[in-house]
């Protein structure tokens, strides 16, 4: 390959992002000086430059951190320092929503517009912030903020949410909610005056404060009986005293007692099936890589955390961040995997910063490292920022995107147990997943599996948000039911009356008023045609718009398809427009006629779409069609 | 002399005049599988679609070429396959002793009418070539969609943002139409007629060319084949080897003389022959497929299975065949 780089020199701020990752260059082939004039013919691109080629996106964060976008010159400066071509490099930044290859103010308030939030009147915010500082994208304040719309920040039970991003030499990410017009437009005015938005670095809240915090996200903290989230609210997530005091690294010491075999044969023992959405039993999972004999094998968690509706593993990560370091050195000493990768959603700054804090403090113990308790077993993790696509929460995409490339999901199979991260086996597991692992390996499978029903066994978290009067966090015991969910945030908003519920996110279904009896188990919601997905429940009441609702969740996946295959890139456009075209009373032919074409093209996007984000994206709308919880007219007529 | 001496100051043995091959490879294991009813054996590691081929199963494709590694990306060529969720890329999926597999079922022609339908309403398959059989054999009507949108301004899908788009109304069908990219005098970009089918992108760079000029950028419906910044191709890597063009199923990718004549209403393929030859420039010796209609050649390429080329040429052997026609006194 020959590198083609034509731009300008990329600008003092902009080589100093990029060298703050890689460190400075060591001659010109790099995009540094000429080193050594005599001997000065030695190329240094070839193999261990593109061998760092998964730095593309920690790159591309820091060029858009420091200087607010990502010029060509700048990108052009990382291709020669990393090796990769111009094109390809630009294909991988156009990719993410937060980065931008086009000059943009260095102040960004992204406000969420997405399911929960617009129920909480994100649109009012939009329009208002329209009016103050003009329209989405545009420079505002002399030019030194703008305002975007966002797709679901993970803060559903304070809805609506903002992320502010602050770009500059000691750049910030704040995610703030409950917001306003008002409020946004204060931050940012505040912020382009020189203000910082909070004192550097993010996590200094006061104990109370962010106990205040906690309880609104968690309404059970403190509360008898958890399991999950028996640390949230109790302890200081910041403190590997506490941890440890609250039996913390007991499952990691058992496990080097009774070994790799046996930690697997607890973890299959408890029944433990995945909390992402897929439900695959993790001991299986865990023992397929364990057996795989390519090597290295690769630990990763998924912590891309994006369904609307969800926000359960951003608590976990800012409340019990020691649990997911201890869960993931179990999960590397099983599979037998010397290195972890945490991949975050870059929409979670605090969950980010609490697992660094958390990973550094472990690794100073020694709980991680290159010999764990003294036992000469060896395992790290390093944590990578997603930028901004939902499709990243693909195990396969994530793999991709970690490898610093375009987050396409991948052809399965070979599944990631044989050819995984960097072609390697890998065990890729949620957050919620892994928090129940200490507990399991350190009491025994069997205490777990006999918890809950005999599909799903142990505890679950539930996102609960929408018209409850409690929304947060909640952790029952598998066969608890729709009913009883709602129950425990407080029931429906009082004076409303129930209408639908989303269960499971953008991904999931909507369920009517008649579901409440519906156990939320794996088996019962399959059974009903339904999904538990990642734990969304999200309550309608009757004065919710639900065509409105349904066009947003059209509209999220055509924003976050990733434009692989044909199904998914265009069948949710032509989803959309479909919606479109009955919301506004014009359908072509009749509303039958539309209402089978959705169905055609669902049956499309499920049976050939390459992965789960086009094959589920027309599950929610069709759901609602089907349990006729929106209603359509034809040309001239009333709606019903 | 001792006898040891003499006999290394001796003859050496005569070597073989054999040139060593490489060891024998054993043939793979065959596989045994179920196609539409038949038992059919292939060997371990051919996918669906080879098998298909050699029991003269017609499957459809678009964004498989032999000399490309698939990326299953417009799925066209789904089957069923019996236990599979979802329906299965032929194209690339490895068959499996004991598969079962239906290449005709309702589920599998239900999804290929779709793709040709989505595909259809959105982008321009006027040069695509067998494309139009498709249409009628899978009975798509890319109508149902609506009218379709008036075309982009040139530039302006190329600067949507991820993860935004303006709301549809559902007044119209969105399309990729947009102006046709001409920036240099061998070849024209028609994204218009882009599909995405990622073989160009894989021809510029590890499959056939290395060279990495263009990639795919945007995300989604607005994902679209692009330089870094858009950059017109006589500032990018761009060789000009032509081996995009060589790859594109549509003709978005084409020739300039071609797409001129096409403009021009004087582009024949009905008229014109196509004689093999070898490159006249250096000594590889590439086979070259000219395209000659009234005694002028029109186009270039090199066939899929030339064994030196596997369709793949270089700027020489693919544009530079002007100086045929330059004059008959050798000039």
């Amino acid at each position: 390959m020959d590198l083609v780089t034509l731009a300008p020199r990329a600008t003092p701020d902009e080589r100093a992002a990029v060298d703050v990752v890689l460190g400075a260059p060591v001659g010109r082939w790099d995009g540094g000086e000429r080193a050594d004039p005599e001997g000065g013919h030695v190329a240094s691109g070839g193999h261990a430059a593109r061998e760092r080629r998964h730095l593309l996106l920690p790159v591309l964060h820091a060029i858009q951190e420091r200087v607010g976008w990502i010029s060509r010159p700048a990108l052009e400066y990382a291709c020669r320092r990393l090796s990769i071509p111009p094109a390809d490099a630009y294909g991988v930044a156009r990719f993410y929503g937060l980065f931008s290859t086009t000059l943009r103010p260095p102040i960004v308030a992204h406000v969420c517009d997405d399911i929960a939030c617009r129920l909480a009147g994100a649109e009012d915010v939009c329009a208002d912030l329209g009016r103050a500082l003009g329209p989405a994208g545009e420079p505002a304040l002399d030019g030194e903020a703008t305002w975007l719309r966002s797709p679901c920040l993970g803060r559903c039970e304070r809805a609506p949410a903002a992320l502010f991003t602050v770009a500059g030499t000691l750049p910030e990410t704040i995610a703030a909610a409950p917001v306003d017009a008002a409020g946004i437009v204060t931050r940012l005015e505040r912020t382009a005056a020189g203000r910082r938005l909070v004192p550097a670095p993010t996590d200094t809240e006061p104990d109370e404060e962010r106990l205040a915090n906690v309880r609104r996200s968690v309404p059970q903290a403190g509360g008898p009986g958890l399991r999950i989230l028996r640390r949230v609210g109790v302890t200081d997530p910041r403190s590997l005293d506490d941890y440890l005091a609250t039996g913390g690294y007991r499952g990691l010491r058992r496990a080097m007692e009774i070994g790799r075999e046996a930690v697997i044969a607890e973890v299959t023992a408890s029944g433990l099936l995945g909390r992402g959405g897929a439900a695959f039993p993790t001991g299986r999972k865990w023992a397929a890589v364990a057996a795989q004999p390519g090597q290295p094998h690769y630990t990763v968690c998924n912590a891309d955390e994006s369904e609307p509706g969800t926000f359960k593993d951003r608590v976990l990560m800012e409340e019990d961040p020691y649990a997911i370091v201890e869960a993931m050195t179990i999960e590397g000493f099983a599979t037998g995997s010397a290195h972890g990768f945490l991949y975050i959603r870059a929409e979670y700054p605090l969950s980010a910063a609490r697992m660094a804090h958390a990973l550094a403090t472990a690794r100073a113990a020694g709980y991680i490292g290159a010999d764990i308790l003294g036992s000469g077993v060896a395992f790290d993790i390093e944590i990578r920022r997603g930028a901004g696509a939902y499709v990243c929460g693909e195990e396969t995409a994530l793999f991709n995107s970690i490898e610093g490339k375009r987050g396409e999901p991948r052809n399965k199979p070979p599944f990631p147990v044989e050819v995984g991260l960097f072609g390697r086996p890998t065990a890729v597991n949620n957050i919620e997943t892994l928090v129940n692992i200490p507990g399991i390996v350190a009491d025994g499978g069997a205490a777990f599996a006999a918890l809950g029903t005999q599909g799903s066994r142990g505890p679950k978290l539930f996102c609960i948000s929408g018209s409850v009067p409690g929304p947060g966090v909640y952790e029952v015991e598998f066969g608890a039911s729709l009913g009883d969910l709602i129950a425990l945030a407080g029931g429906v908003t009082p004076g409303r009356a129930l209408r639908a519920v989303l269960l499971g996110g953008a991904a999931g279904v909507f369920m009517g008023p008649d579901s409440l009896d519906l156990p939320l188990t794996f088996e019962a919601t399959r059974a009903a045609g339904a999904t538990l997905g990642s734990g969304v429940v999200m309550v309608f009441d009757q004065t919710a718009d639900l065509v409105g609702t349904l066009r947003r969740v059209a509209a999220f996946f055509r924003d976050e398809s990733c434009g692989q295959c044909v199904p998914c890139r265009v069948g949710t456009v032509r989803q959309e427009e479909l919606l479109a075209r009955l919301a506004n009373g014009r359908p072509n032919g009749s509303v039958a006629d539309e209402l089978a074409l959705l169905a055609d093209l669902g049956l499309a996007m499920r049976d050939a779409s390459i992965c789960g984000l086009g094959q589920f994206a027309s599950s929610a709308i069709e759901s609602a069609v089907r349990a006729g919880l929106v209603a359509f007219a034809g040309h001239g007529e009333a709606r019903a | 002399m001792s006898s040891e001496i003499a006999h290394i100051f001796s003859e050496p043995p005569a070597r073989s005049t054999r040139i060593p091959g490489p060891p024998p490879v054993p043939a793979p294991a065959a596989v045994e599988l179920t196609i539409d009813g038949r038992t059919v054996s292939v060997p371990a590691g051919a996918t669906i679609l080879d098998a298909c081929r050699a029991e003269s199963i017609h499957i459809p494709t678009l964004c498989f070429l032999e000399n490309l590694t698939p990326v299953n990306a417009c799925r066209v060529c789904v089957v069923e396959v019996a236990g599979a969720r979802t329906l299965v890329p032929a194209c690339s999926r490895p068959v499996e002793a004991g598969m079962t597999v239906q290449t005709a079922s309702e589920r599998v022609r239900h999804s290929r009418r779709l793709v040709l339908e989505l595909l259809a309403s959105s982008v321009d398959l006027s040069t695509a070539p067998g494309v139009a059989d498709m249409l009628a054999e899978y009975g798509a009507d890319p109508a149902r969609f609506g009218p379709a949108a008036p075309p982009a301004q040139a530039g302006e899908r190329d600067a949507r943002q991820p993860g935004h788009h303006h709301v549809p109304d559902g007044a119209a069908s969105a399309t990729v139409a947009q102006p046709v990219k001409v920036d240099n005098e061998l070849f024209v970009r028609d994204y218009a007629k882009c599909i995405l089918c990622y073989k160009c992108v894989e021809a510029c760079g590890v499959d056939a060319q290395n060279t990495f000029a263009i990639a795919v950028a945007g995300r989604g419906f607005d994902a679209h084949i692009s330089t870094e910044y858009d950059t017109p191709l006589p500032a990018s890597a761009c060789v000009y080897c032509g081996n995009c063009i060589g790859v594109c199923p549509t003709g978005a990718l084409m020739f300039r003389s071609e797409h001129e004549m096409r403009a021009a209403g004087t582009w024949d393929e009905a008229a014109q022959s196509r004689t093999d030859t070898i490159c006249p420039y250096c000594g590889v010796g590439c086979t070259l497929t000219l395209h000659v209609q009234q005694g002028a050649i029109v186009k270039v390429t090199s066939p899929l299975d030339a064994s030196i080329t596997e369709g793949h040429l270089c700027v020489k052997g693919r544009f530079g065949f002007t100086f045929v026609g330059s004059g008959g006194d050798g000039g």
